[in-house]
C-alpha cells in the first residue's frame, strides 16, 4: 500500500518527467514561453468544462483545456502573422487576456464553480492522494497518477517514434524542411504534446510549476551536454531530483510543494550554471585561460574547431 | 444609469481613490509598454511582474503587515534582481533569452509562493490582503495606497516625458545612439528601472499575474493607429486609462468582479477593435486596400490587353469583342464586368454597340496603356541590362512591377537606361512622343502579314513581347 506521501512524490515525478521530455524540445526550439502561455490560457477551458459537466470530472476538463491550449498556439501565430506584431507580444496578449477571462468567469459563476484561481496558479498536489479514481467500486489509486502516466506514455512514444525528425527539427527547422520532413506535422505534434503535458500536470501542480518543470531542468541539462539523448536523460534526472527534493523541502518549512519544487529547480540551475565544466561560469573562465595560454601554439597549429560549439 | 452617474459624480471618496489609482497606472503602464514592445521585450515584463512576489512577501514578513513603502521597496528590489538575473544568464551562457525569462519567472514566483504559504501557515496577523497581490484588488486601495502607488506612476510618467528623446533613440537604434555618444547603457538601465517601477506600481491594482498585459496590450493596440512614437505613447496611455476606468466601474457596479482582469479584458477589447478598424494598418482597411489594388491591377491588365491587340494588327479603329478579352485575361465574368464598367466610367475605353460589338481604347486609355507597356518594358530592360537576368526570366517580375512603378521611378529608369528603343525581347518601347499609332517592332511585321482578326495571340512567340 502506497502512502499519501508516496502518491504525492509519484505524481510529482511523473509530471517532472513528462515536462522535462517535451520541455527539452521547447528550450532547443527557443519556444520556452509557449508552456507558460498554454498553462495560463487554459483556464477558461477548465471553467467551461466545469460549468458544462457541473462536476470536477477530469476528462471533460482535460478536453476543455486541450482545446484552449491548441487555440492559444494557433491564435498566437495567427495574430503575429495577420496583426504583424512580434511573436512574444502576440503571445503576451493572447494568454493574459484568456487568463483574465478565466478569472472573470470564476468570479461570475462563483456559486457554481468550485475552482479557485490560486489553485490554478500553484496547484494542489498535496490533495492528490484524496482525488481517487473509483472504478466499479474498486479503488484504483489517485486519478492524477493515471492521467500523468498516460501523458508520459504518449510523450515517450511520440519522442521515440519521431526521434530523428525531432532532432533535426529542433536544431534547424530549415534543414528539416529542406530534407522534406513534415515540419508542420512535427511542430503541431510537439505543440499538442506540450499542451497535454501542461494541462495534465498543471491540474495537480499548478501553472507556474509547469513552467518551471518545462524549462528549468532542460536548460540546466543544456549547460552540461551537446548530445540530444543525454540532454533528455539529464533533464529527466534533474526534473525527478527536484521533485523529490522539493517535496521534502516543503515538508521541512511547511510550505507549498509546487513552489518548493520550483525553488529546487532554481538552485539546481544556479549550481550547474556556476560549475558546469564547459558552459558554466567557472568552466568558461578556466577554459578561457587555457586557450590564452596555448595561443602562440595554436597559431602555428590551428586546431579544428569543435563542431559542437557551433551548434545553436 | 443611476450607478453610472453615481460613479462618475465621484461623490464617494473611495471611488476617487480607486479611479485615480487605476487611471494613473493605466497611463504609465501604457506609455512604458510602448518601449517594451518596440524593443521586443514584451514578456520580460511578465517575468518581472511574477518575480516581484517574493519581494512583496519578504516586505510583509519584515514590516509585519502591509506597509506600502516596504512593499514597494521589496517589490522594486526583486524586480530589479530578476531583470539583472535574466540578463546575466542569457549573456553568460548558451541559454536563449526566452528560456532565461521562463526560468526567472517560474523560479522567482515559486519562491514567492513558498513565502506566501509560509506566511499563511505561520499565522501572521493581517495577512488576509496578501493574496490580492496575485490578482490585484484595486477596490481595496485606500488613501495612503493611492498616494504612494499613484505618486509612483506620476513620477514614472514625468521621467518618461523628460527623457523621451533619449529613450526613443535607444529603442530604435542603440548602435546609432552609441556612435553619437549617447550613454546607451545608462539609458537602457533607466528604461529597465522605469519598467520595474511601473510593474511595482501596478501590483496593487492588477496583481502580478496580469501586470504584463497592462504593458503589452495598450501599446500593441496603439501601434495600429500610428507610426509616430510620440502619438503611439499618447494613444497607449489613453487606452490604459480607459481600461482603468472600465475596470473600476465594473467592479464598482458588481463588487464580486475583480478589477484587474476587467482592466485586461477591456484593454484587449480596444486592441481587437484597433486590429479590425484602424485606418491603414487595421484588418478591414487592409482588406479594402487589397481589393482596390487587385481591381486596379485587373483594370490595367485589360488596358494592356487592348493595347497589345492594337500592336498585333496595327489598327486602333477596330472594336475588340469582350469574349476575346476574356480569353486572354482569364477573369471571371463578374470581375470582367466590374473592370470594364470602371474603365468605361473613367472614359479609358468606349463601347461600340454594333456588330460585332466590343471595346476600344480612347486616346486617354491608350496613353495609360502605353505608359504601362512602357514601364513594363523599361523594367525588363533594366533587369537584363543592370542585373544580368536572362531575357526569358524578366517578364514575370515586370508583370508585377508595372503596377507599382511611379512616374519618378520611370524617369529614373529612363535616365539610367538612356531611353532605349527596344526591350530585351526586341519589342519597341512606346514613348508619349511617338505618333499615337501603336508600334511593336517585330510584332508590327507580323501584324502586317496577318489579316486583322486572325492575328491571335501566340503565346511564347517573340518572348511574349506582344501581350506583355
Amino acid at each position: 500500500m502506497i502512502t499519501s506521501t508516496g502518491w504525492i512524490i509519484i505524481t510529482a515525478i511523473l509530471a517532472a518527467t513528462s515536462c522535462a521530455l517535451v520541455g527539452t524540445f521547447l528550450v532547443l526550439r527557443k519556444m520556452s514561453l509557449m508552456g507558460d502561455a498554454i498553462s495560463h490560457a487554459v483556464l477558461p477551458g477548465i471553467v467551461i468544462a466545469f460549468l458544462v459537466t457541473a462536476s470536477r470530472n477530469t476528462f471533460p476538463m482535460l478536453i476543455g483545456a486541450g482545446i484552449f491550449g491548441l487555440f492559444t498556439v494557433w491564435l498566437t501565430e495567427e495574430l503575429s502573422k495577420k496583426g504583424r506584431i512580434f511573436h512574444d507580444a502576440s503571445m503576451g496578449i493572447v494568454f493574459t487576456t484568456l487568463f483574465a477571462i478565466g478569472v472573470i468567469m470564476i468570479s461570475l459563476f462563483a456559486a457554481n464553480v468550485d475552482i479557485d484561481q490560486e489553485c490554478v496558479l500553484y496547484g494542489e498536489i498535496a490533495y492528490v492522494p484524496w482525488d481517487l479514481w473509483i472504478w466499479r467500486g474498486t479503488n484504483m489509486g489517485p486519478r492524477p497518477v493515471w492521467i500523468l502516466s498516460m501523458v508520459l506514455l504518449i510523450n515517450i512514444s511520440f519522442i521515440t517514434l519521431m526521434y530523428k525528425e525531432l532532432k533535426t527539427y529542433s536544431f534547424s527547422p530549415q534543414l528539416a524542411a529542406t530534407l522534406g520532413l513534415p515540419v508542420g506535422l512535427i511542430h503541431y505534434g510537439l505543440m499538442g504534446t506540450v499542451s497535454f503535458t501542461t494541462i495534465a500536470s498543471f491540474e495537480s501542480v499548478g501553472a507556474i510549476l509547469v513552467v518551471a518543470l518545462l524549462i528549468v531542468p532542460p536548460a540546466t541539462a543544456y549547460l552540461l551536454t551537446d548530445r540530444l539523448h543525454r540532454l533528455l536523460l539529464l533533464a529527466v534526472l534533474f526534473g525527478i531530483t527536484s521533485a523529490v527534493g522539493g517535496y521534502y523541502m516543503a515538508l521541512w518549512i511547511n510550505s507549498s510543494i509546487a513552489g518548493a519544487i520550483a525553488v529546487v529547480n532554481g538552485i539546481q540551475f544556479a549550481l550547474v550554471f556556476i560549475l558546469a565544466p564547459r558552459y558554466g561560469l567557472l568552466g568558461k573562465k578556466l577554459g578561457g585561460r587555457r586557450v590564452s595560454k596555448s595561443e602562440p601554439e595554436s597559431i602555428s597549429h590551428p586546431e579544428p574547431k569543435d563542431i559542437r560549439e557551433t551548434l545553436p | 444609469m443611476e450607478t453610472l452617474i453615481e460613479f462618475f459624480s465621484l461623490q464617494d471618496p473611495n471611488i476617487r481613490y480607486v479611479l485615480a489609482g487605476t487611471i494613473l497606472l493605466g497611463i504609465s503602464a501604457g506609455a512604458l509598454g510602448c518601449f517594451a514592445i518596440l524593443r521586443r521585450r514584451a514578456l520580460v515584463g511578465d517575468a518581472v511582474a511574477h518575480a516581484i512576489l517574493p519581494g512583496v512577501c519578504l516586505a510583509f514578513i519584515f514590516a509585519g503587515g502591509k506597509d506600502p513603502f516596504m512593499l514597494i521597496l521589496g517589490a522594486f528590489f526583486f524586480g530589479l534582481l530578476s531583470m539583472v538575473t535574466m540578463d546575466f544568464i542569457s549573456r553568460n551562457s548558451r541559454i536563449a533569452p526566452d528560456a532565461s525569462i521562463g526560468m526567472v519567472l517560474s523560479v522567482f514566483f515559486g519562491f514567492g509562493v513558498v513565502l506566501l504559504t509560509f506566511i499563511q501557515t505561520t499565522g501572521f496577523v493581517d495577512q488576509s490582503g496578501l493574496d490580492d497581490f496575485l490578482f490585484g484588488q484595486a477596490a481595496a486601495m485606500v488613501g495612503d495606497d493611492v498616494l504612494v502607488f499613484g505618486g509612483l506612476s506620476a513620477m514614472i510618467l514625468v521621467v518618461t516625458i523628460i527623457v523621451f528623446k533619449e529613450l526613443k533613440l535607444v529603442s530604435f537604434d542603440p548602435s546609432f545612439a552609441q556612435s553619437i555618444g549617447y550613454p546607451v547603457k545608462r539609458m537602457e538601465f533607466l528604461l529597465a528601472l522605469l519598467m520595474v517601477l511601473v510593474i511595482t506600481a501596478g501590483i496593487q491594482a492588477v496583481g502580478v499575474v496580469l501586470m504584463a498585459s497592462m504593458l503589452i496590450i495598450p501599446a500593441a493596440a496603439a501601434r495600429y493607429w500610428t507610426d509616430s512614437l510620440r502619438i503611439m505613447l499618447l494613444i497607449a496611455a489613453g487606452v490604459g486609462a480607459l481600461s482603468g476606468v472600465t475596470g473600476s466601474f465594473i467592479s464598482y457596479t458588481a463588487p464580486a468582479m475583480p478589477t484587474g482582469p476587467w482592466m485586461v479584458v477591456s484593454a484587449a477589447f480596444v486592441f481587437f477593435l484597433s486590429f479590425l478598424l484602424a485606418p491603414g494598418r487595421g484588418e478591414i482597411a487592409r482588406y479594402f486596400q487589397k481589393r482596390n489594388f487587385s481591381h486596379k491591377v485587373a483594370c490595367e491588365n485589360i488596358l494592356k490587353t487592348l493595347y497589345s491587340m492594337e500592336e498585333e494588327d496595327g489598327r486602333t479603329d477596330r472594336v475588340r469583342p469582350g469574349k476575346e478579352l476574356r480569353k486572354r485575361r482569364h477573369l471571371t465574368g463578374r470581375t470582367m464586368k466590374q473592370v470594364l464598367s470602371s474603365l468605361l466610367r473613367r472614359k479609358l475605353i468606349t463601347y461600340y454597340g454594333g456588330t460585332p460589338d466590343g471595346y476600344m481604347l480612347t486616346p486617354a486609355g491608350r496613353k495609360e496603356a502605353k505608359r504601362l507597356v512602357r514601364v513594363h518594358r523599361l523594367w525588363e530592360q533594366y533587369l537584363s541590362q543592370h542585373l544580368q537576368i536572362a531575357e526569358d526570366h524578366v517578364h514575370e517580375d515586370a508583370e508585377s512591377m508595372e503596377h507599382l512603378i511611379t512616374s519618378e521611378i520611370e524617369a529614373q529608369l529612363r535616365t539610367s537606361l538612356g531611353s532605349p528603343e527596344l526591350d530585351p525581347h526586341k519589342s519597341r518601347i512606346p514613348y508619349d512622343t511617338d505618333e499615337s499609332k501603336p508600334s511593336g517592332s517585330a510584332a508590327e511585321e507580323d501584324s502586317k502579314k496577318s489579316l486583322a482578326g486572325k492575328a491571335g495571340y501566340k503565346p511564347g512567340e517573340k518572348g511574349k513581347g506582344g501581350a506583355s
